[in-house]
């Protein structure tokens, strides 16, 4: 092997121990290594220090309020699909000072927030999580103003995407147009692929930081052959279009779809359909939906003083459109009720966003479905309003 | 900080940078209501920061909190930034306990300003109701700076009583300058010898060509509601009427979310908007 052909767009074989030299070469650069493990009955994003924290032969079973584990021996490393975390929660994390003031004499000045921390590796990121990076790119990066702790981990970012080659019942992806196939946003893209028991990789790379970062890795990789590329590539497309083609199965969980045909409008014309006070019913308010969206990104500022008041931070905490807080004003929430909070949520994810980001805010991971105590399902919501649109007030005067 | 034609150019790369303000004056105007008017304490940031008519800023008071404010005061006196106030909640109530010569932080100037310039030539209606008037004071200074440039101007003003009418001391200016002043009542005193009613009751007594009119509109969500209405029913188009809405604001930037109002961030998109680009929102309750 010639390292100067470890070049963008090359293919390589990892084997098993190459992941190790791989999460190694990262550390010596620097790097706080992020991966999944299983922790707390579920599959999470924590700090490895191995390929062997990896969840080898676990399986995630997922419904709508429903998520469970199952080892099978026969299973690969990554073969479960998401978990509670993604990028959001190391990109944009849950807590965070944003500013410090300082009073002396009464004067304030503004001191400078925490170093960012060092570079963030994180393994096995999946299709629909890169497009919610990149989704959160736009709302961070993306206009007027950048967030510079955002943009001082996002430019530091490396990323080593996983192909899935298997879906769940809450997984739809497919119609969210965005997976399960990796396409771009990663420096290193794995396919694994299973021989007698025997797993090996076909490892993409996306980007210059990921070639040298192989390069320096790994003394001696095969290249993958046309035709090794053309069957890695082949593996989830197939499960893509397996995924259009899904149907339910007795007993088993029901597969995801969302039709996105003109959705915008359909759920503008419907702000007051009778649905949302149906969905109002069942929801609890709990704000879980918001917290493992992976896209999701309302956030309010606490201020954190010391006994003196004279030394204060303000911290970014993630906030929900389900919170009365979220749209408190002169003492009330405008939003009120939990029908017109759930419709917040639904509309600005899958509606709103396009006019704000030019882009849907759902990837179609499915985690909102898993995760919700009582198992709404958000692509159920929109079939019901899309079964019976009862129009709302077109352009009439309130 | 953005500029006048709202195109941003941040003088600083962090959103969350804030400015030290010292207070230079403040003067009382309704019950529960004062002007804060505030110069930065460094020359250069007060020299770089310019403002346009119908703008807010970010006032924080750390330990405290922030509020977005809207900018009171003339957009070529920025020397001395005027600010509105009522006290009504955490940070607006600790603002009330400052006194001159404390100090504050700023952050701003943010959102979409009136569109004073693009209504050369029109009949302006400027409706506030109540403390509505003070995100519309700025545009009134210019309007009486270059009246001749407007057909007419006329200012609708509704209170409860007249203890509430705001800026009462600046009437016989705008007057001179040939503003049409006209405040209303709800509940008239003794000496009361105006109009009495809502502020829709005086649209239709303008001698007002309504296709050449336009309407700037700040004050609740019902009354703003109920001008449209009055406006379509003069003739004014709703493209013509622009309304500044307010809601909850952490950030003023367009990363924290609050501000959402169907698919605008009130930050950004407005806080002034054409009437019928949201009219469908404004239609929908709890929104």
């Amino acid at each position: 092997m010639n390292r100067d052909e470890i070049v963008s767009g090359s293919w390589w074989w990892l084997e098993a121990g190459d992941l190790d030299r791989l999460f190694g070469e990262l550390t010596r650069t620097g790097h706080r290594v992020v991966g999944p493990q299983v922790a707390d009955g579920a599959v999470v994003y924590r700090d490895l220090s191995g390929a062997c924290d990896l969840p080898h032969g676990w399986l995630d079973e997922q419904d709508g309020g429903s998520y469970r584990l199952q080892y099978d021996p026969s299973a690969g490393t990554f073969d479960h699909v998401v978990g509670p975390h993604s990028l959001k929660n190391f990109l944009f994390p849950p807590r965070e000072t944003i500013a410090r003031f300082t009073r002396t004499d009464g004067s304030w000045e503004q001191q400078p927030t925490a170093d960012p921390g060092p570079p963030l590796a994180v393994i096995g990121v999946r299709a629909c999580d890169l497009e919610a990076l990149r989704i959160q790119d736009r709302v961070f990066m993306g206009g007027d103003h950048v967030d510079p702790a955002y943009a001082a981990r996002r430019e530091r970012l490396f990323v080593v995407a996983v192909n899935c080659r298997r879906a769940a019942a809450t997984c739809f992806c497919h119609s969210m147009g965005c997976g399960p196939a990796v396409r771009q946003s990663f420096d290193l893209a794995l396919t694994e692929h299973t021989t007698d028991g025997r797993a090996r990789f076909a490892c993409e790379v996306g980007s210059d930081q990921g070639a040298a970062m192989l390069r320096a890795a790994c003394e001696l990789l095969a290249a993958c052959s046309a035709d090794e590329v053309t069957t890695a590539r082949r593996m989830p497309e197939d499960l893509g279009r397996q995924m259009h083609e899904r149907e339910t199965i007795p007993g088993a969980p029901r597969p995801r779809s969302l039709d996105t045909e003109g959705i915008r409008d359909l759920l503008f014309d419907n702000l007051e359909h009778p649905r949302w006070e149906e969905v109002a019913t069942r929801c609890l308010s709990c704000t879980n939906c918001t917290l493992v969206c992976p896209t999701c990104f309302c956030a309010s500022v606490t201020e954190v003083a010391d006994l003196s008041g004279d030394d204060v931070s303000r911290e970014r905490h993630w906030q929900s459109c389900f919170a009365l807080d979220h749209a408190r004003m002169h003492g009330q929430s405008v939003r009120n009720s939990t029908a017109s909070r759930y419709r917040q949520w639904l509309t600005h994810k899958l509606a709103g966003w396009i006019d704000q980001f030019g882009s849907s805010g759902c990837t179609g991971c499915g985690r909102c479905i898993t995760w919700c105590p009582v198992g709404i399902d958000i692509t159920q919501e929109v079939a019901a309003i899309r079964q019976t649109p009862a129009g709302g007030a077109k352009g009439a005067l309130p | 900080m953005i500029s006048p034609a709202a195109t941003a150019t941040p003088i600083d790369t962090d959103p969350w940078r804030a400015y030290p303000a010292r207070i230079l004056r403040i003067r009382p105007e309704v019950p529960g209501v004062r002007t804060y008017e505030l110069a930065f304490k460094d020359v250069a940031v007060g020299v770089a920061y310019q403002f346009a008519a119908g703008q807010f800023n970010m006032l924080y008071l750390p330990g405290i909190g922030e509020a977005a404010i809207s900018i009171s005061s003339d957009t070529v006196a920025t020397a001395a930034l005027g600010h509105t106030v009522r006290a009504v909640g955490n940070v607006t109530d600790a603002l009330a306990r400052l006194v001159v010569g404390d100090e504050l932080l700023v952050r701003g100037p943010y959102g979409r300003p009136w569109p004073v310039a693009e209504l050369a030539g029109r009949h302006v209606v400027v409706v506030g109701g109540g403390l509505g008037l003070a995100s519309q004071r700025a545009a009134i200074y210019e309007f009486a700076r270059h009246r001749d440039r407007y057909r007419s101007v006329t200012i609708l003003h509704g209170a409860k009583t007249p203890a509430d009418l705001f800026y009462t001391t600046e009437y016989a200016a705008w007057q001179a300058a040939g503003i049409d002043v006209r405040p209303t009542v709800d509940a008239p005193d003794p000496n009361w010898s105006g109009a009495v009613g809502l502020v829709t009751d005086l649209l239709a007594g303008l001698a007002i060509e309504p296709e050449r009119s336009s309407m700037l509109c700040c004050g609740p969500d019902p009354m703003m509601n109920a001008v449209a209405r009055a406006a379509l029913g003069v003739g004014i188009g709703l493209a013509d009427v622009h309304v500044s809405l307010e809601r909850n604001m952490a950030c003023a930037v367009r990363h924290c979310g609050l501000c959402q109002f169907g698919p605008a961030f009130v930050c950004q998109d407005g806080p002034v908007f054409p009437y019928d680009r949201i009219a469908r929102f404004l239609a929908v309750p709890h929104l």
